[in-house]
């Protein structure tokens, strides 16, 4: 099939599937005018039964915790795939890479003082910052999946920072797949732990203690903790993988 | 104006499904499909908004205010972690396509597969 016929029928299939999507929109609640009853129900609920003031944390570690569960495996998992998937290819292409290892060298000719300085300037208050949004998931908005993003992001920076030699010191690579898999398996002992109490998976064992402190809210603090471990761990090997990638092939460009 | 958070919902669909069929690039491609992923965050906070609500934190309002859906942010959440592991290894299916077939157009894949 030619691309203008392609494009042709697409457009036509498009115009069609538009017309669907807004006769069904146009179904929905007006916008500003939800009265949803179960977010009614969790607004009334959680904070005189988890002592968290924060609802969304409370509904994603703790009422919906079982398919965070999941969530956080889908992450496991896809990091794993992109591992195996680009570690086959580094198998392939062993020689090539004993032949070229000056890639990182070029990249740090190629960086100013500038880019290099802010980028390690910025390294410690990110992983502050990371580290804060992560254990202050039950009182404000954040948590375990956003602040392992933002730890992670910065072990990026020190690479952005021109320092691909520095960075194989500060990232030991099986101390950041034993972060990822901590942190996977720690939501899983957390769940088990109510179990161990009596009562059911992810139950809450833990005291509830004074709402709007850091001791608060029960397993929900243990539940961000270990994910944010295992999203920092999972980005910052996707990362690297890209990275050797990026290495292996001695330029930044194709794939 | 009520209806204006959902169409930006469909041009976001369409249009992302668009960049999907033209493509000449696969990270072009991978992309694209993350602005079509990208609509269904619209329409999960559109459909949990409340007209003057406040965010669903108890810090500083009182326990009465009306807030907006906290559901729905929660599912949000699941979507863009979803987004993200798919982007991951379709990016890396995108590198074993450009080491195997040596090209990263998806139409000359496919002839070369045929």
């Amino acid at each position: 099939m030619s691309r203008r016929v392609r494009s042709g029928l697409f457009l036509v299939a498009a115009a069609v599937f538009a017309f669907l999507l807004i006769w069904g929109l146009l179904g929905l609640p007006d916008f500003g005018d939800y009265r949803g009853p179960y977010g009614d129900v969790l607004q009334q609920v959680a904070l005189p039964e988890r002592h968290t003031p924060q609802v969304v944390g409370a509904t994603t570690f703790d009422y919906r915790g079982f398919d965070t569960l999941g969530e956080e495996f889908i992450l496991f998992a896809a990091a794993l795939g992109a591992v195996v998937l680009l570690r086959q290819q580094r198998g392939e292409e062993k020689d090539e890479e004993e032949e070229q290892d000056h890639p990182a060298d070029r990249q740090r000719r190629d960086t100013s003082d500038a880019l290099r300085l802010l980028g390690l300037g910025l390294v410690g208050p990110l992983v502050v910052l990371g580290l804060y949004v992560i254990v202050h998931g039950h009182l404000t908005p954040g948590g375990g999946f956003q602040g392992g993003v933002v730890l992670a992001s910065a072990f990026v920076l020190v690479h952005v920072a021109g320092r691909y030699l520095i960075l194989q010191r500060v990232r030991p690579m099986p101390l950041v797949e034993i972060t990822e898999a901590g942190g996977a398996a720690g939501f899983v002992l957390v769940g088990l732990g109510g179990m161990i109490a009596g009562s059911t998976f992810l139950f809450n064992f833990l005291p509830l203690g004074e709402p709007g402190t850091l001791l608060s809210a029960g397993m929900i603090p243990l539940l961000n903790i270990s994910v944010g471990l295992e999203v920092a761990g999972a980005v910052v090997l996707l990362f690297s993988e890209f990275l050797e990638q990026w290495l292996l092939r001695g330029r930044g460009g194709g794939a | 104006m009520s209806f204006l958070p959902y169409a930006v919902v469909v041009w976001l669909l369409l249009v992302g499904l668009y960049g999907i069929v033209t493509s000449h690039h696969l990270v072009h491609l991978i992309v694209c499909l993350t602005v079509v992923q990208s609509s269904s965050y619209v329409l999960l906070l559109a459909i949990g908004y409340r007209t003057g609500a406040e965010a669903p934190i108890y810090k500083d309002i009182p326990p009465e205010t009306p807030v907006v859906d906290p559901v729905v942010q929660a599912l949000t959440l699941t979507d863009v972690v979803v987004e993200a592991t798919v982007a991951a290894l379709l990016l890396a299916l995108a590198v074993q396509a450009q080491k195997r077939f040596g090209t990263v157009d998806p139409d000359e894949i496919v002839t070369l597969k045929g």
